[in-house]
Protein backbone atom coordinates (compact mmCIF):
# COMPACT_ATOMS: atom_id res chain seq x y z
CA UNK A 1 0.00 0.00 0.00
CA UNK A 2 1.56 3.10 -1.01
CA UNK A 3 0.63 7.24 -0.16
CA UNK A 4 0.64 9.29 -3.39
CA UNK A 5 1.44 13.29 -2.53
CA UNK A 6 -0.63 16.01 -4.62
CA UNK A 7 2.98 18.36 -5.80
CA UNK A 8 0.81 21.80 -4.84
CA UNK A 9 -1.23 21.33 -2.39
CA UNK A 10 0.14 18.37 -0.35
CA UNK A 11 -3.63 16.66 -0.48
CA UNK A 12 -2.75 12.50 0.08
CA UNK A 13 -4.26 9.65 -1.75
CA UNK A 14 -3.78 7.13 0.42
CA UNK A 15 -4.21 3.59 -0.95
CA UNK A 16 -5.05 2.08 2.19
CA UNK A 17 -7.59 4.81 3.26
CA UNK A 18 -8.97 5.55 -0.47
CA UNK A 19 -11.17 8.47 -1.12
CA UNK A 20 -14.90 7.19 -0.65
CA UNK A 21 -16.08 10.64 -0.97
CA UNK A 22 -14.09 10.91 -4.49
CA UNK A 23 -15.60 7.14 -5.33
CA UNK A 24 -12.52 5.19 -4.45
CA UNK A 25 -13.49 3.00 -1.10
CA UNK A 26 -10.52 1.79 0.94
CA UNK A 27 -8.04 -0.47 -0.57
CA UNK A 28 -8.75 0.78 -4.06
CA UNK A 29 -5.06 0.86 -5.48
CA UNK A 30 -3.94 4.56 -7.33
CA UNK A 31 -3.72 2.67 -10.37
CA UNK A 32 -7.11 2.17 -10.54
CA UNK A 33 -8.20 5.49 -10.13
CA UNK A 34 -8.78 6.95 -13.95
CA UNK A 35 -5.95 8.85 -15.28
CA UNK A 36 -9.12 12.09 -15.64
CA UNK A 37 -9.00 12.59 -11.96
CA UNK A 38 -7.76 15.50 -10.23
CA UNK A 39 -6.57 16.50 -7.13
CA UNK A 40 -10.00 16.72 -5.06
CA UNK A 41 -8.27 19.75 -2.89
CA UNK A 42 -6.99 22.23 -5.39
CA UNK A 43 -8.29 20.95 -8.63
CA UNK A 44 -4.43 21.71 -10.53
CA UNK A 45 -2.82 18.41 -10.55
CA UNK A 46 -3.96 15.77 -12.46
CA UNK A 47 -3.31 12.18 -11.19
CA UNK A 48 -0.16 11.79 -13.62
CA UNK A 49 1.18 14.66 -11.34
CA UNK A 50 1.02 13.11 -8.21
CA UNK A 51 4.58 11.94 -6.18
CA UNK A 52 4.99 9.02 -4.51
CA UNK A 53 5.09 9.39 -0.83
CA UNK A 54 8.82 7.34 -0.29
CA UNK A 55 8.39 6.85 3.64
CA UNK B 1 11.24 25.59 7.92
CA UNK B 2 11.78 27.58 11.30
CA UNK B 3 8.71 27.43 13.56
CA UNK B 4 6.82 30.44 13.57
CA UNK B 5 6.09 32.41 17.09
CA UNK B 6 2.51 34.34 16.18
CA UNK B 7 2.98 37.85 17.47
CA UNK B 8 -0.12 39.30 16.61
CA UNK B 9 -0.37 41.87 19.84
CA UNK B 10 2.15 42.91 17.77
CA UNK B 11 -0.22 44.84 15.85
CA UNK B 12 0.97 42.39 13.23
CA UNK B 13 4.38 41.68 13.27
CA UNK B 14 5.25 38.17 12.21
CA UNK B 15 8.86 37.18 13.22
CA UNK B 16 10.34 33.23 13.04
CA UNK B 17 12.16 31.32 15.64
CA UNK B 18 15.12 30.19 13.96
CA UNK B 19 16.01 33.61 11.98
CA UNK B 20 16.02 37.21 12.68
CA UNK B 21 13.50 37.76 9.93
CA UNK B 22 10.49 39.87 10.74
CA UNK B 23 7.83 41.10 8.33
CA UNK B 24 5.01 43.71 8.82
CA UNK B 25 1.21 42.66 7.39
CA UNK B 26 0.26 46.43 6.86
CA UNK B 27 -2.72 45.39 5.77
CA UNK B 28 -3.32 43.41 8.51
CA UNK B 29 -6.08 45.68 10.28
CA UNK B 30 -7.44 46.77 6.75
CA UNK B 31 -8.89 43.48 6.41
CA UNK B 32 -11.73 44.45 8.55
CA UNK B 33 -12.90 46.90 5.75
CA UNK B 34 -14.45 44.01 4.52
CA UNK B 35 -17.11 43.79 6.75
CA UNK B 36 -18.58 46.86 6.31
CA UNK B 37 -19.72 45.27 2.55
CA UNK B 38 -22.40 43.41 4.39
CA UNK B 39 -23.92 46.61 6.41
CA UNK B 40 -24.16 48.84 2.76
CA UNK B 41 -27.89 48.07 3.36
CA UNK B 42 -28.53 49.75 6.60
CA UNK B 43 -26.30 52.86 4.94
CA UNK B 44 -28.87 53.20 2.41
CA UNK B 45 -31.65 53.74 5.47
CA UNK B 46 -29.21 56.21 7.03
CA UNK B 47 -29.04 58.11 3.77
CA UNK B 48 -32.17 58.04 3.16
CA UNK B 49 -33.43 59.25 7.03
CA UNK B 50 -30.78 61.93 6.38
CA UNK B 51 -31.46 63.06 2.62
CA UNK B 52 -35.06 61.56 2.44
CA UNK B 53 -34.60 61.24 -1.10
CA UNK B 54 -36.08 57.99 -3.12
CA UNK B 55 -32.39 57.58 -4.40
CA UNK B 56 -30.91 56.61 -1.08
CA UNK B 57 -32.26 53.11 -1.73
CA UNK B 58 -29.99 53.02 -4.47
CA UNK B 59 -26.36 53.71 -2.41
CA UNK B 60 -25.44 50.34 -3.09
CA UNK B 61 -24.67 50.61 -6.67
CA UNK B 62 -24.11 53.85 -6.69
CA UNK B 63 -21.01 53.60 -3.85
CA UNK B 64 -19.70 49.96 -5.28
CA UNK B 65 -19.75 51.59 -9.34
CA UNK B 66 -19.00 54.78 -8.82
CA UNK B 67 -17.63 55.88 -5.91
CA UNK B 68 -14.91 52.67 -5.79
CA UNK B 69 -13.43 53.15 -8.60
CA UNK B 70 -12.19 56.81 -7.35
CA UNK B 71 -11.49 55.24 -3.85
CA UNK B 72 -9.59 52.66 -5.67
CA UNK B 73 -7.53 54.66 -8.46
CA UNK B 74 -6.88 57.27 -5.32
CA UNK B 75 -5.36 54.95 -3.00
CA UNK B 76 -2.66 53.41 -4.83
CA UNK B 77 -1.08 50.43 -5.40
CA UNK B 78 0.83 47.70 -2.94
CA UNK B 79 2.84 44.87 -4.06
CA UNK B 80 4.40 43.78 -1.30
CA UNK B 81 4.75 40.55 -0.26
CA UNK B 82 5.31 38.91 2.78
CA UNK B 83 8.96 35.91 3.00
CA UNK B 84 8.75 32.81 1.77
CA UNK B 85 9.65 32.10 5.51
CA UNK B 86 6.75 33.24 6.66
CA UNK B 87 3.93 32.36 4.30
CA UNK B 88 3.21 29.25 6.65
CA UNK B 89 2.78 31.16 9.84
CA UNK B 90 1.10 34.23 8.03
CA UNK B 91 -1.68 31.44 6.82
CA UNK B 92 -2.11 29.94 10.70
CA UNK B 93 -3.15 33.07 12.09
CA UNK B 94 -6.30 32.41 13.07
CA UNK B 95 -7.42 36.10 13.10
CA UNK B 96 -7.72 36.20 9.09
CA UNK B 97 -9.96 33.65 8.46
CA UNK B 98 -12.34 34.63 11.84
CA UNK B 99 -12.92 38.12 9.42
CA UNK B 100 -14.38 36.07 6.70
CA UNK B 101 -16.56 33.95 9.49
CA UNK B 102 -17.93 37.26 10.63
CA UNK B 103 -19.22 38.36 6.96
CA UNK B 104 -21.61 35.90 6.90
CA UNK B 105 -24.00 37.22 10.20
CA UNK B 106 -24.05 40.40 8.80
CA UNK B 107 -24.85 39.15 5.66
CA UNK B 108 -27.79 37.77 6.64
CA UNK B 109 -29.01 39.64 9.00
CA UNK B 110 -28.95 42.67 6.54
CA UNK B 111 -30.73 40.54 4.01
CA UNK B 112 -33.38 39.71 7.10
CA UNK B 113 -33.95 43.61 7.47
CA UNK B 114 -33.94 44.53 3.63
CA UNK B 115 -37.07 41.79 3.77
CA UNK B 116 -38.60 43.82 6.53
CA UNK B 117 -37.91 46.87 4.50
CA UNK B 118 -39.75 45.30 1.21
CA UNK B 119 -42.64 44.48 3.50
CA UNK B 120 -43.27 46.62 5.98
CA UNK B 121 -40.81 49.87 4.97
CA UNK B 122 -43.64 51.62 2.52
CA UNK B 123 -41.00 51.86 -0.03
CA UNK B 124 -42.41 52.91 -3.66
CA UNK B 125 -41.15 50.09 -6.32
CA UNK B 126 -38.52 52.15 -6.94
CA UNK B 127 -36.88 52.25 -3.78
CA UNK B 128 -37.38 48.51 -3.67
CA UNK B 129 -35.76 47.77 -6.52
CA UNK B 130 -33.08 50.06 -5.43
CA UNK B 131 -32.67 48.16 -1.92
CA UNK B 132 -32.47 44.81 -4.08
CA UNK B 133 -30.00 46.25 -6.29
CA UNK B 134 -27.92 47.04 -3.00
CA UNK B 135 -28.40 43.76 -1.01
CA UNK B 136 -27.10 42.09 -4.27
CA UNK B 137 -23.93 44.43 -3.79
CA UNK B 138 -23.67 42.26 -0.55
CA UNK B 139 -24.84 39.26 -2.12
CA UNK B 140 -22.64 39.46 -5.03
CA UNK B 141 -19.53 40.21 -3.12
CA UNK B 142 -20.46 37.40 -0.20
CA UNK B 143 -19.83 35.01 -3.19
CA UNK B 144 -16.01 36.47 -2.81
CA UNK B 145 -16.25 35.54 0.85
CA UNK B 146 -17.62 32.16 -0.55
CA UNK B 147 -14.41 31.76 -2.99
CA UNK B 148 -12.17 32.48 -0.44
CA UNK B 149 -13.84 29.87 2.34
CA UNK B 150 -14.50 27.03 -0.42
CA UNK B 151 -11.04 26.73 -1.41
CA UNK B 152 -10.02 25.79 1.98
CA UNK B 153 -9.69 22.58 3.19
CA UNK B 154 -11.29 22.00 6.84
CA UNK B 155 -14.91 21.13 6.36
CA UNK B 156 -16.56 24.24 8.28
CA UNK B 157 -15.48 25.92 5.97
CA UNK B 158 -16.70 24.51 2.97
CA UNK B 159 -19.83 24.59 4.91
CA UNK B 160 -19.99 28.10 5.49
CA UNK B 161 -18.89 28.90 1.81
CA UNK B 162 -22.30 27.04 0.52
CA UNK B 163 -24.31 29.07 3.46
CA UNK B 164 -22.82 32.40 2.07
CA UNK B 165 -24.09 31.37 -1.62
CA UNK B 166 -27.16 30.51 -0.75
CA UNK B 167 -28.66 34.03 -1.12
CA UNK B 168 -27.63 34.00 -4.61
CA UNK B 169 -28.93 30.07 -5.43
CA UNK B 170 -25.08 29.66 -6.52
CA UNK B 171 -24.72 26.68 -3.96
CA UNK B 172 -23.00 25.00 -7.37
CA UNK B 173 -20.12 27.63 -7.88
CA UNK B 174 -18.11 25.75 -5.00
CA UNK B 175 -18.29 22.35 -7.02
CA UNK B 176 -17.76 24.35 -10.40
CA UNK B 177 -15.43 26.38 -9.85
CA UNK B 178 -12.74 24.22 -7.50
CA UNK B 179 -13.33 21.31 -9.74
CA UNK B 180 -14.10 22.59 -13.26
CA UNK B 181 -12.91 26.63 -13.72
CA UNK B 182 -9.51 25.08 -12.07
CA UNK B 183 -8.80 22.87 -13.94
CA UNK B 184 -9.80 24.09 -17.52
CA UNK B 185 -9.37 27.72 -16.70
CA UNK B 186 -7.94 29.83 -19.78
CA UNK B 187 -8.87 27.73 -22.38
CA UNK B 188 -12.15 27.50 -24.52
CA UNK B 189 -13.28 24.93 -22.68
CA UNK B 190 -13.93 26.99 -19.63
CA UNK B 191 -17.02 28.84 -19.46
CA UNK B 192 -16.01 30.95 -16.80
CA UNK B 193 -12.91 32.20 -18.89
CA UNK B 194 -14.04 35.10 -21.08
CA UNK B 195 -12.82 34.88 -24.86
CA UNK B 196 -11.28 38.12 -26.78
CA UNK B 197 -14.32 39.65 -28.69
CA UNK B 198 -16.94 38.03 -26.38
CA UNK B 199 -18.93 41.39 -24.65
CA UNK B 200 -19.39 40.76 -21.02
CA UNK B 201 -23.11 40.60 -21.87
CA UNK B 202 -22.78 37.31 -24.28
CA UNK B 203 -20.50 36.19 -21.52
CA UNK B 204 -22.74 36.29 -18.80
CA UNK B 205 -25.25 33.98 -19.88
CA UNK B 206 -22.57 31.51 -21.65
CA UNK B 207 -20.80 31.14 -17.59
CA UNK B 208 -24.06 30.88 -15.83
CA UNK B 209 -25.18 27.95 -18.13
CA UNK B 210 -22.13 26.07 -18.98
CA UNK B 211 -21.41 26.18 -14.76
CA UNK B 212 -24.51 25.20 -13.99
CA UNK B 213 -24.08 22.38 -16.65
CA UNK B 214 -20.69 21.16 -15.40
CA UNK B 215 -21.07 21.27 -11.76
CA UNK B 216 -23.90 18.66 -12.40
CA UNK B 217 -21.68 16.87 -14.79
CA UNK B 218 -18.85 16.48 -11.97
CA UNK B 219 -21.20 15.40 -9.23
CA UNK B 220 -22.87 13.34 -11.09
CA UNK B 221 -19.76 11.44 -12.29
CA UNK B 222 -18.66 11.36 -7.95
CA UNK B 223 -21.41 9.76 -7.78
CA UNK B 224 -21.03 7.43 -10.62
CA UNK B 225 -17.71 6.64 -9.33
CA UNK B 226 -19.54 5.67 -5.93
CA UNK B 227 -21.94 3.24 -7.61
CA UNK B 228 -24.62 5.81 -5.83
CA UNK B 229 -27.86 7.32 -6.78
CA UNK B 230 -26.98 10.91 -7.82
CA UNK B 231 -30.42 11.97 -6.54
CA UNK B 232 -29.42 11.92 -2.58
CA UNK B 233 -28.77 14.88 0.00
CA UNK B 234 -25.41 13.78 -0.18
CA UNK B 235 -25.41 15.28 -3.35
CA UNK B 236 -23.75 18.69 -2.90
CA UNK B 237 -25.50 20.55 -5.81
CA UNK B 238 -28.44 19.15 -4.33
CA UNK B 239 -28.18 19.60 -0.76
CA UNK B 240 -26.93 23.48 -1.16
CA UNK B 241 -29.52 24.41 -3.67
CA UNK B 242 -32.12 23.11 -0.76
CA UNK B 243 -30.84 25.46 1.59
CA UNK B 244 -31.38 28.12 -1.20
CA UNK B 245 -35.12 26.95 -1.15
CA UNK B 246 -35.55 27.00 2.87
CA UNK B 247 -33.66 30.39 2.62
CA UNK B 248 -36.42 32.38 -0.18
CA UNK B 249 -39.19 29.97 1.04
CA UNK B 250 -38.42 31.06 4.75
CA UNK B 251 -38.38 34.45 4.23
CA UNK B 252 -40.98 34.46 2.15
CA UNK B 253 -43.47 32.51 4.49
CA UNK B 254 -42.51 34.89 7.21
CA UNK B 255 -42.34 38.30 5.16
CA UNK B 256 -45.42 37.28 2.47
CA UNK B 257 -44.79 37.14 -1.20
CA UNK B 258 -44.42 40.21 -2.07
CA UNK B 259 -41.01 40.27 -1.54
CA UNK B 260 -39.88 37.35 -3.34
CA UNK B 261 -39.48 39.49 -6.89
CA UNK B 262 -37.24 41.54 -4.59
CA UNK B 263 -35.62 38.68 -3.10
CA UNK B 264 -34.74 37.39 -6.87
CA UNK B 265 -33.37 40.54 -8.14
CA UNK B 266 -30.91 40.78 -5.76
CA UNK B 267 -30.21 37.21 -6.37
CA UNK B 268 -29.59 37.48 -10.00
CA UNK B 269 -28.11 40.83 -9.54
CA UNK B 270 -25.62 39.23 -6.88
CA UNK B 271 -24.36 36.24 -9.51
CA UNK B 272 -23.70 38.46 -12.22
CA UNK B 273 -21.96 40.50 -10.20
CA UNK B 274 -19.40 37.53 -9.96
CA UNK B 275 -19.90 36.59 -13.23
CA UNK B 276 -18.07 40.13 -14.70
CA UNK B 277 -15.37 39.54 -12.48
CA UNK B 278 -15.59 36.43 -13.50
CA UNK B 279 -15.25 37.89 -17.03
CA UNK B 280 -12.45 40.56 -16.41
CA UNK B 281 -10.13 37.42 -14.70
CA UNK B 282 -8.93 35.49 -17.91
CA UNK B 283 -10.60 37.86 -20.49
CA UNK B 284 -9.01 36.69 -23.82
CA UNK B 285 -6.05 34.89 -22.01
CA UNK B 286 -4.99 30.83 -23.40
CA UNK B 287 -3.39 28.36 -22.02
CA UNK B 288 -1.34 26.39 -25.42
CA UNK B 289 -1.45 23.25 -26.10
CA UNK B 290 1.80 20.87 -26.14
CA UNK B 291 2.19 17.81 -28.31
CA UNK B 292 1.15 15.24 -26.42
CA UNK B 293 -2.64 17.14 -26.28
CA UNK B 294 -2.71 18.58 -22.95
CA UNK B 295 -2.79 21.93 -22.44
CA UNK B 296 0.13 23.58 -20.55
CA UNK B 297 0.03 24.38 -16.98
CA UNK B 298 -2.09 27.13 -15.59
CA UNK B 299 0.83 30.12 -15.26
CA UNK B 300 1.10 33.40 -13.65
CA UNK B 301 0.44 34.70 -17.64
CA UNK B 302 -2.96 32.95 -17.40
CA UNK B 303 -4.52 35.44 -15.05
CA UNK B 304 -5.26 39.39 -14.83
CA UNK B 305 -3.82 40.91 -11.52
CA UNK B 306 -3.97 44.07 -10.30
CA UNK B 307 -2.31 45.62 -7.24
CA UNK B 308 -4.69 48.40 -6.39
CA UNK B 309 -4.43 47.99 -2.77
CA UNK B 310 -8.48 49.46 -1.92
CA UNK B 311 -9.99 46.51 -4.17
CA UNK B 312 -8.08 43.87 -2.76
CA UNK B 313 -8.59 44.56 0.76
CA UNK B 314 -12.27 44.21 -0.23
CA UNK B 315 -11.63 41.49 -2.44
CA UNK B 316 -9.70 39.09 -0.27
CA UNK B 317 -6.39 39.39 -2.58
CA UNK B 318 -8.63 37.99 -5.59
CA UNK B 319 -7.03 40.40 -7.68
CA UNK B 320 -3.51 38.52 -7.05
CA UNK B 321 -5.12 35.85 -9.58
CA UNK B 322 -1.88 34.39 -10.85
CA UNK B 323 -1.13 33.24 -7.57
CA UNK B 324 -4.45 32.08 -6.52
CA UNK B 325 -4.47 29.67 -9.54
CA UNK B 326 -0.88 28.55 -8.68
CA UNK B 327 -2.17 27.55 -5.08
CA UNK B 328 -5.34 27.36 -4.75
CA UNK B 329 -5.97 26.42 -1.25
CA UNK B 330 -3.38 29.30 -0.06
CA UNK B 331 -5.54 31.88 2.19
CA UNK B 332 -5.98 35.42 1.07
CA UNK B 333 -3.98 36.85 3.16
CA UNK B 334 -0.33 35.20 2.02
CA UNK B 335 -1.37 35.35 -1.93
CA UNK B 336 1.59 36.92 -3.75
CA UNK B 337 1.85 40.05 -6.07
CA UNK B 338 3.69 37.88 -9.02
CA UNK B 339 5.80 39.77 -11.37
CA UNK B 340 5.46 37.89 -14.84
CA UNK B 341 1.58 38.31 -14.16
CA UNK B 342 0.31 40.88 -16.80
CA UNK B 343 -1.48 43.78 -14.93
CA UNK B 344 -4.80 45.15 -15.31
CA UNK B 345 -4.67 48.78 -16.00
CA UNK B 346 -6.82 49.15 -12.53
CA UNK B 347 -8.39 47.28 -10.43
CA UNK B 348 -11.44 45.55 -10.53
CA UNK B 349 -13.84 48.13 -8.94
CA UNK B 350 -13.20 49.78 -12.13
CA UNK B 351 -12.54 47.35 -14.33
CA UNK B 352 -16.42 46.00 -13.40
CA UNK B 353 -18.15 49.35 -14.24
CA UNK B 354 -15.54 49.57 -17.64
CA UNK B 355 -16.73 45.90 -18.79
CA UNK B 356 -20.21 47.35 -19.07
CA UNK B 357 -19.20 49.56 -21.67
CA UNK B 358 -18.21 46.78 -24.09
CA UNK B 359 -16.79 49.12 -27.00
CA UNK B 360 -14.42 50.83 -23.89
CA UNK B 361 -13.61 47.42 -22.13
CA UNK B 362 -12.17 46.23 -26.03
CA UNK B 363 -10.26 49.61 -26.19
CA UNK B 364 -8.52 49.24 -23.56
CA UNK B 365 -8.08 45.50 -23.43
CA UNK B 366 -7.83 44.36 -26.85
CA UNK B 367 -3.96 46.60 -26.96
CA UNK B 368 -3.19 45.01 -23.25
CA UNK B 369 -3.81 41.07 -25.00
CA UNK B 370 -1.98 42.25 -28.14
CA UNK B 371 0.95 43.58 -25.70
CA UNK B 372 0.71 40.37 -23.73
CA UNK B 373 1.44 38.09 -26.71
CA UNK B 374 3.51 40.83 -27.92
CA UNK B 375 2.06 41.41 -30.97
CA UNK B 376 0.64 37.72 -32.18
CA UNK B 377 -2.86 37.78 -31.44
CA UNK B 378 -3.04 33.89 -32.80
CA UNK B 379 -1.79 33.08 -29.29
CA UNK B 380 -4.88 34.66 -27.49
CA UNK B 381 -8.77 33.16 -26.49
CA UNK B 382 -10.29 34.28 -29.50
CA UNK B 383 -14.34 34.36 -29.70
CA UNK B 384 -14.73 31.97 -32.62
CA UNK B 385 -17.69 34.23 -34.01
CA UNK B 386 -15.06 36.65 -34.00
CA UNK B 387 -11.98 35.44 -34.97
CA UNK B 388 -11.81 36.70 -38.90
CA UNK B 389 -12.98 40.25 -37.02
CA UNK B 390 -10.00 40.09 -34.72
CA UNK B 391 -7.40 38.55 -37.25
CA UNK B 392 -8.56 41.59 -39.51
CA UNK B 393 -7.78 44.03 -37.26
CA UNK B 394 -5.04 42.87 -34.69
CA UNK B 395 -3.69 39.80 -36.46
CA UNK B 396 0.20 39.53 -37.76
CA UNK B 397 1.15 42.66 -40.03
CA UNK B 398 -1.42 45.03 -39.02
CA UNK B 399 -0.52 48.26 -37.62
CA UNK B 400 -1.80 47.25 -33.81
CA UNK B 401 0.18 44.43 -34.14
CA UNK B 402 3.51 46.47 -34.69
CA UNK B 403 2.45 48.87 -32.56
CA UNK B 404 2.12 46.14 -29.96
CA UNK B 405 5.45 45.10 -30.29
CA UNK B 406 7.21 48.52 -30.43
CA UNK B 407 5.30 48.64 -26.84
CA UNK B 408 6.42 45.70 -25.16
CA UNK B 409 4.71 43.92 -22.57
CA UNK B 410 2.41 46.05 -20.44
CA UNK B 411 3.66 46.09 -17.02
CA UNK B 412 2.33 48.21 -14.10
CA UNK B 413 5.04 49.22 -11.10
CA UNK B 414 4.27 48.14 -7.88
CA UNK B 415 3.59 50.89 -6.46
CA UNK B 416 5.69 52.99 -4.00
CA UNK B 417 4.92 50.91 -0.78
CA UNK B 418 6.69 48.13 -1.91
CA UNK B 419 8.69 46.59 1.33
CA UNK B 420 12.32 45.16 1.85
CA UNK B 421 10.77 41.61 1.95
CA UNK B 422 13.41 40.67 4.53
CA UNK B 423 14.32 43.50 6.60
CA UNK B 424 16.29 42.46 9.86
CA UNK B 425 14.29 42.89 13.20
Amino acid sequence: MSRYRCPVCDYIYDEEQGDPREGFPAGTSFEAVPDDWNCPDCGVRDKVDFVKDED
Amino acid sequence: MSKAIDAAAHGGTLKTENSDAAWHDRKKWAWMLGLTVPTIPFGTWVLHELTNSPLAWWYGPIVIFFVFPVVDTLAGLDGANPPDSLLEALEEQKYYRYITYLFLPIQYISLVWACWMWAYGDLSTFESVGLAWTVAMVSGIAIAVAHELGHKKPKLERWLAKIALAETFYGHFFIEHNRGHHVRVSTPEDPASARMGENVFRFIPRTVWGSLASAWHLESARFERMGKSKWSLKNDLINAWLMSVVLYGGLTAIFGVEILPYLLLQGVVGFCMLEVVNYIEHYGLLRQKKEDGRYERCLPSHSWNSNNQWSNVFLYHLQRHSDHHANPTRRYQALLHVDEAPQLPSGYATMMALAMIPPVWNRIMDKRILQHYEGDVTKANILPGKRAKVMKKYGPGTAAAEAAIAAGKYTKPWGKERQTVEAAA
